[in-house]
C-alpha cells in the first residue's frame, strides 16, 4: 500500500534520511523504532511532503507522492498525526474535528463526529470547548480524531505516547487496536517499546536515516543483538 | 447638544469606509502573517473603478451596483496580485512579504496615473440621498445615514461568514497553524488567495462607498494607509469587532479633532494609538501574540562569524576606492556617494535592531530627522559651532531613542511596529506644528557646517569618516557579547530569561544605540544639505529604511548598507524617467521574488554553491582557538 | 539532610480554576526527586513558579533560607537555581558552543560589553561543559542542525554554567529513545553525585522515575497525593487509579526495590 524506495531527506544542510526503503502491507500495524534522531520524524513528514525529500521514490497507491503539496498527500488518503500534536487552540472540539473532515472514501473506514465521540468519550464531553483548555492527553486524542475526520487509508501517528500519562497511553494502545480492526493502515514512530509491541504487528527500526531491521516482534526478540544495538533498553 | 449628536453621527459615517478598510487589513494579516502595504492601493483603485463604473451605469441600480462591481473587480486584482506577488514569498523570513507589497504600492499608483491621469475626481452623488434631513435641527446628509446602517451590517456578515461557516473555521485554523491545515488536506494556496481577495474587495467596497463623500484622487492609498493600521492595532490585529470599535473611535475623535482643536488632527489618532497600546498592549480586543505561534518562516540564518579572507580584502578594496574616488570623479558623484553612506548608515543603524534584535521599528526616521533637527536647532537658537551641534546630534537622538524606546520595548511584534510609528509621527508632528523654533514645513535652512569643511571633497571625506565609522561600529556590536545577547533575546526569551539575562534592558540599549547612529546619519545629513524639512521625520521615510534592510537581506551583516547602495543608486538614476514609480516597484518585486533572501543572502547563496562546500564554521572554531 | 529548596502551601489559580492547590514539599541537598502526574496536573505551574516565569497567587518559596517567591527567573537563577526546559530553547542562530558562551557571559556579568569578540571569551570553560555531557565533538556545529536528544544535552551543560545549587527540568528525556533516556539520566545522576547538586525533574516515562529517583511525589488535580520513595508511590492504590494504571506499560521491576 505504501512503498518508500531510497529516499534520501535533508533538514537544512544536515542529510537526515540516507536512502531509506519499506513497504507497508493494507491492513498493517508498523512500528518505526530508532533512537532519537535517528529519522523517524522525518519519515513520516517525508511521506507528507512535508520535507520534500531529495531523491527517492515514496509510493501510495501505485502513485509517486513525491513533489506533491501536502495537501494533496492527504486527499489521496494519507493520515497524519503530528509529534507536537498541533490542535488549533483557538477553536473549539467540534471546530477542530470539522477543520479535518473531508469526503467519505471508498475502502477506508468512514468516521463522522458522532462515531469519533463514540471512540474517544472524553472528547464527547468537552466538545464546545477550546482547544487550549485541554489536557495533553485530550489533546493527543482529538488531534487524531481530527485526522480521522478525513477518512484516511493510511494514519501515520508520531509518537503518541510521548509526554502522556501512562494510564492514558494504555487506553491510547486500546484505540489503535480498534482502529485496526476498522480496517486502517496505520504507521506509528515510537520510543516506547511497550507501548510499540502492545499495538504493532512488525517492527522497522531505523538509525543514521537507513533501515536496519524490518520483521516481526518475536523475530526482534530472537535476536538481543538487534535491539541492544539500536534501542538498548 | 444638537451639534454635537450631529459631530458624532458625521463621525460614524467616516468610520464606514475605515472600517472597510481595516477590517480587510485585518483579515490578510491575521490568515497570511502579511503586513499589506499595499492595502491603501485597493482601496484607492475603488474609488477610481467605481467612479468609472458609475458614470457608465445609470440610476439607483447602476449606483449601488458600481459599487458591488467594483469590489469584485478589486478582489480579482488583488487575488492576481497575491498570486503573482506573494505565492513565491510566504517562505521567505518574515515580514519580507510588506517589501514587495511596497513594490505594488508604486506599481498601482503609476498604473492609476497613467489610467485615469493626475486630477482629483468628484464622486457623484447617491440617486435618493442627495438631500439632508434635519436631526434636532442640525442638517445630516442622507448619505451619511446610508452608511451608518452598511457598516453594522458589513461586520455582521463578516462576523458570521468567520465564526459560523467552514470556510470561516478554516481561515481560523490557518491564521494559527497553516502547514497542519494543509496537512489535513486542505488547498491553503486557494484558501490565501481567497482571505486575500476578500480583503482587497472589502478596501475596494470602502473606495467605492466613499465617493459621494470624499471622491477620487492619487494620494488616498497613503492618506488612508496610516488611519487604517492605526485602527486594526487599536482594535486588536485579527479583531473584526474591535476594529470596528476602533475605526469609530477614530473617526468621531477626528470630527472632533477637526472641530476644538485643529492643530490635532495630524497627529490625534497616533496620541490615541500610543495610549491605547501603553494600557493594552495588544489592543481593545486583541488577544497576546505567543512569540512562535506561528511558526518560524524558514530556515533559522547560519551562526555569524567575521568575514573570511576574501571578503575582507573586497571590503578593503572598497574602502580605498572611496577614499580615491575624488581624484577622479566629479562633484556629483561625490555628492551621490555622500547621499549613499549616509543613508547606508541610517539602513544599518535599523539593520542592527531588526536583524540581530528581531525589533522591526516603523518609525526608525525619529532618530534620523531627530538628529537632524537636534543639530540644525543647535546651529540655530544655541548658536553652536558647527562640530560641538555634530556631536550632540547622535546624543540627543539616543535620548530620544532612550525615551522612546522605553515604552515601546514592551511590546513585541507587529505592536512594538506601531507604537514606535505612533511616537515617530508625534515626532514629526512637533516638527511641523511648532512653527516658531523649527520652522514648520518650511523647514530649517542654511544650516552650513564649519569653514574647513564647506568645499564638497573635505565633507567628502568627513563622511566616510563617520559613516564608515559608524557602520563599522555597530558591526563590531554584533560580535561583541552585547550583540550575541541581543541575539540570545531575539532566538529565545525564555531561555535568555532563565539565564540570568535582562532580555529588555538588553534591547532598550541596542534600540538607544540604534537611534544615536541613526542621529549621526542625521546629523551628516542635516550639513552635506545645508537645510532639513518635517520630511526627514516621515512616516515614509522610515519605511525607505526598512524597504533597503529587507531588500539587503535582514539575516545577513551588510543587508542594510548593500540594500541602501543599491536603492539610493537606482533611485537615482530611475528618477529621471516619467514613470519610475512603477519601474522602481517592479524591480523591487523582482528582486523580492528572485533573492528571497534579499541580496546579500542570494550572493552568500550563490557563493556557497559556487564554493560547494557548507558555511566554513571549522574556519571559525579554528581560528577562535 | 539540610533543604535546600522549600515549598509552602503553593497556590496558583487561573480565573478561579486552582491550576496548582496548596501544594508543600521540600527538596534536600544532593537529592534527585521526581514529580510525576497526569496531564494537566498543574507539574509545569509549579515548576514555572519555582523559577519565576509564573506567580504564584499565594504561598512561598525558599531556596535555602531564603525566600525567592515571585522573584523574575533572571534573579532565581543568579541564585543558584538552573532550569531545562521541555521543549529546549536553544539559540538556533548560534553554534552549540556559543550557546555555553552566551550563558558564561551572563555569568560573568560580560552582556554590556560592547569591546570584546564574543566567541573568543570563555571558550575553554564553556567546552569544559560541552565535554561533560559529551558534547565535545558537536561544539562548532549550528545549533539549528542539532539532533533532539543533543539539544536535552546541550540544554544541561547550559544550566551547570554557572554551578547551581538547584536543578529544575522539566521532562527531561521527552522525545528520547530508551537508551538515549538512561544515558541521559545517568548522567545527571553522576553530576548529583559530584557536584552536590539537587535536581527536581517531571517525567512521563516511568522506567526513568523508578531507575533514578531518590524521591518521587505525585501531582493530580493541583494537589499532592503522594510524596514517598519508589515502592510506597507505586503501591499507593489513589496513584494507580489516576496516573499509572495496570503498569503494563513500563518496565515491572525497579531499580531501588
Amino acid at each position: 500500500m505504501l512503498e518508500l524506495e531510497n529516499v534520501h531527506a535533508f533538514y537544512g544542510k544536515a542529510h537526515i534520511l540516507g536512502g531509506l526503503s519499506f513497504t507497508v502491507g493494507r491492513g498493517e500495524v508498523v512500528a518505526l523504532l530508532g533512537r532519537n534522531g535517528a529519522g523517524k520524524t522525518t519519515t513520516m513528514k517525508s511521506v507528507m511532503q512535508l520535507v520534500r525529500p531529495r531523491e527517492g521514490r515514496v509510493v501510495f497507491q501505485g502513485a509517486d507522492l513525491v513533489g506533491r503539496p501536502a495537501f494533496r498527500v492527504a486527499k489521496a488518503g494519507l493520515g497524519y498525526v503530528p509529534e507536537e500534536r498541533r490542535i488549533f487552540t483557538d477553536l473549539t472540539v467540534l471546530e477542530n474535528l470539522e477543520v479535518g473532515r473531508q469526503p467519505t472514501r471508498e475502502g477506508a473506514p468512514s468516521w463522522s463526529v458522532e462515531r469519533l465521540f463514540e471512540l474517544f468519550p472524553n472528547l464527547a464531553e468537552r466538545r464546545g470547548n477550546r482547544g487550549k483548555a485541554m489536557s495533553g492527553g485530550e489533546q493527543q486524542m482529538l488531534t487524531i480524531a481530527r485526522t480521522l475526520m478525513g477518512n484516511p487509508l493510511l494514519l501515520l501517528l508520531d509518537e503518541p505516547s510521548e509526554g502522556i500519562a501512562p494510564i492514558i497511553v494504555e487506553q491510547m494502545a486500546a484505540t489503535i487496536l480498534e482502529l485496526k480492526a476498522e480496517g486502517l493502515t496505520v504507521v506509528i514512530s515510537e520510543q516506547n517499546l511497550h507501548f510499540a509491541r502492545a499495538v504493532a504487528d512488525r517492527a522497522i527500526i531505523i538509525e543514521g536515516g537507513e533501515k536496519k531491521f524490518d520483521g516481526p516482534f518475536a523475530e526482534l526478540d530472537a535476536r538481543p543483538e538487534v535491539s541492544d544495538a539500536y534501542l538498548a533498553v | 447638544m444638537a451639534f454635537f449628536l450631529a459631530q458624532i453621527l458625521n463621525g460614524l459615517a467616516n468610520a464606514s469606509a475605515l472600517f472597510l478598510v481595516a477590517s480587510g487589513l485585518s483579515l490578510i494579516f491575521g490568515v497570511t502573517r502579511v503586513v499589506n502595504f499595499a492595502h491603501g492601493s485597493f482601496y484607492m483603485l475603488g474609488a477610481f473603478i467605481g467612479v468609472t463604473l458609475m458614470e457608465m451605469l445609470p440610476g439607483h441600480v447602476g449606483f449601488w451596483g458600481a459599487i458591488l462591481l467594483t469590489g469584485l473587480a478589486v478582489g480579482l486584482i488583488g487575488a492576481i496580485v497575491e498570486m503573482i506577488v506573494l505565492r513565491p514569498i510566504y517562505r521567505a523570513p518574515e515580514l519580507f512579504q510588506l517589501v514587495a507589497t511596497f513594490g505594488v504600492i508604486l506599481v498601482i499608483q503609476d498604473l492609476a496615473l497613467m489610467i485615469w491621469g493626475a486630477a482629483d475626481r468628484m464622486g457623484p452623488r447617491a440617486p435618493g440621498l442627495r438631500g439632508v434631513v434635519r436631526l434636532w435641527g442640525e442638517p445630516i446628509p442622507k448619505y451619511d445615514l446610508a452608511l451608518i446602517a452598511i457598516t453594522p451590517l458589513v461586520l455582521l456578515g463578516l462576523w458570521y461568514l468567520i465564526t459560523r461557516t467552514r470556510v470561516g473555521i478554516l481561515i481560523r485554523a490557518a491564521t494559527q497553524d497553516r502547514e497542519m491545515v494543509g496537512a489535513l488536506g486542505v488547498n491553503q494556496a486557494w484558501l490565501f488567495t481567497g482571505v486575500f481577495a476578500l480583503g482587497s474587495a472589502l478596501a475596494g467596497l470602502g473606495g467605492a462607498l466613499q465617493l459621494p463623500k470624499g471622491g477620487a484622487d492619487l494620494l488616498m492609498d497613503f492618506n488612508i494607509l496610516g488611519p487604517a493600521f492605526v485602527v486594526v492595532v487599536i482594535g486588536g490585529m485579527g479583531s473584526l469587532p474591535g476594529a470596528f470599535l476602533a475605526a469609530i473611535l477614530i473617526s468621531v475623535l477626528g470630527v472632533f479633532g477637526v472641530t476644538y482643536l485643529p492643530q490635532s488632527t495630524l497627529v490625534l489618532m497616533f496620541v490615541v494609538m500610543a495610549i491605547v497600546l501603553i494600557v493594552r498592549p495588544y489592543g481593545l480586543l486583541g488577544r497576546e501574540e505567543v512569540a512562535g505561534e506561528h511558526g518560524q518562516v524558514g530556515r533559522p540564518e547560519p551562526p555569524i562569524r567575521p568575514y573570511g579572507q576574501t571578503a575582507r580584502l573586497v571590503v578593503m578594496a572598497l574602502v580605498g576606492a572611496l577614499l580615491l574616488l575624488p581624484l577622479v570623479a566629479e562633484t556629483f558623484v561625490q555628492i551621490l556617494v555622500i547621499d549613499i553612506v549616509i543613508f547606508a548608515l541610517f539602513a544599518a543603524s535599523l539593520h542592527f535592531i531588526l536583524g540581530s534584535g528581531g525589533l522591526v521599528s516603523f518609525g526608525h526616521a525619529a532618530f534620523f530627522g531627530g538628529g537632524a533637527y537636534a543639530a540644525a536647532l543647535l546651529v540655530r537658537h544655541a548658536s553652536a559651532p558647527m562640530e560641538v551641534a555634530f556631536l550632540l546630534a547622535p546624543l540627543l537622538a539616543g535620548v530620544l531613542a532612550l525615551g522612546i524606546g522605553w515604552f515601546c520595548i514592551r511590546l513585541s511584534g507587529v505592536y512594538f511596529a506601531m507604537l514606535t510609528l505612533a511616537f515617530s509621527q508625534l515626532v514629526w508632528s512637533v516638527a511641523f506644528q511648532w512653527r516658531s523654533v523649527t520652522g514648520g514645513d518650511d523647514g530649517m535652512i542654511s544650516i552650513w557646517p564649519a569653514a574647513w569643511l564647506s568645499d564638497t571633497t573635505s565633507y567628502y571625506y568627513f563622511t566616510l569618516l563617520f559613516g564608515i565609522g559608524g557602520i563599522l561600529l555597530l558591526r563590531h556590536a554584533i560580535h561583541a557579547p552585547f550583540g550575541y545577547a541581543l541575539r540570545a533575546g531575539r532566538d529565545s526569551p525564555r531561555q535568555a530569561e532563565a539565564m540570568g539575562i535582562d532580555v529588555k534592558r538588553i534591547q532598550l540599549a541596542a534600540f538607544t544605540l540604534a537611534g544615536a547612529m541613526a542621529g549621526l546619519a542625521g546629523g551628516l545629513f542635516v550639513f552635506a544639505k545645508g537645510s532639513v524639512f518635517p520630511t526627514e521625520l516621515e512616516i515614509a521615510r522610515s519605511f525607505d529604511a526598512l524597504i533597503v534592510v529587507f531588500l539587503g537581506g535582514v539575516k545577513t551583516l551588510a543587508g542594510g548598507v548593500v540594500g541602501a547602495t543599491f536603492l539610493t543608486g537606482v533611485e537615482d538614476w530611475l528618477s529621471r524617467l516619467q514613470y519610475w514609480r512603477l519601474l522602481l516597484g517592479l524591480l523591487i518585486i523582482g528582486v523580492v521574488i528572485v533573492a528571497p533572501e534579499g541580496i546579500v543572502g542570494a550572493v552568500r547563496g550563490a557563493w556557497m554553491r559556487w564554493r560547494g562546500s557548507a558555511p566554513g564554521l571549522k574556519s571559525k572554531g579554528g581560528a577562535a582557538t | 539532610m539540610t533543604e535546600i529548596l522549600r515549598v509552602e502551601r503553593l497556590v496558583k489559580s487561573y480565573d478561579g480554576f486552582l491550576a496548582v492547590n496548596g501544594v508543600s514539599f521540600s527538596v534536600a541537598e544532593g537529592e534527585l526527586k521526581a514529580l510525576i502526574g497526569p496531564n494537566g496536573a498543574g507539574k509545569t505551574t509549579c515548576f514555572n513558579m519555582l523559577m519565576g516565569q509564573i506567580r504564584p497567587t499565594s504561598g512561598d518559596v525558599f531556596l535555602g533560607a531564603e525566600r525567592i517567591t515571585g522573584m523574575r527567573p533572571r534573579r532565581v537563577w543568579r541564585k543558584g537555581v538552573g532550569r531545562t526546559f521541555q521543549i529546549t530553547g536553544t539559540y538556533q542562530t548560534m553554534t552549540v558552543i556559543e550557546n555555553v558562551q552566551m550563558a558564561l557571559l551572563s555569568h560573568h556579568r560580560r552582556l554590556f560589553d560592547l569591546r570584546s569578540r564574543a566567541w573568543k571569551l570563555f571558550r575553554g570553560e564553556a567546552f569544559e561543559f560541552l565535554r561533560i555531557v559529551g558534547m565535545a565533538e558537536q561544539a562548532d556545529r549550528p545549533c539549528s542542525e542539532l539532533a533532539y536528544g543533543d539539544l536535552k544535552r546541550l540544554d544541561l551543560a547550559i544550566a551547570l554554567t554557572h554551578r547551581p545549587r538547584l536543578l529544575l527540568m522539566d521532562e527531561p528525556t521527552a522525545g528520547m529513545a530508551p537508551s538515549a533516556r538512561v544515558e541521559l539520566m545517568r548522567l545527571v545522576a553522576e553530576i548529583v553525585a559530584e557536584q552536590g547538586v539537587s535536581v527536581l525533574f517531571t517525567e512521563h516515562d516511568m522506567d526513568v522515575v523508578f531507575a533514578h529517583a531518590h524521591h518521587i511525589m505525585v501531582l493530580n488535580r493541583g494537589e499532592l497525593i503522594a510524596d514517598g520513595d519508589a515502592a510506597a508511590v507505586r503501591r499507593n492504590p489513589k496513584v494507580q487509579e489516576v496516573y499509572l494504571g495496570g503498569g503494563t506499560l513500563f518496565a515491572a521491576e525497579d531499580a531501588n526495590a
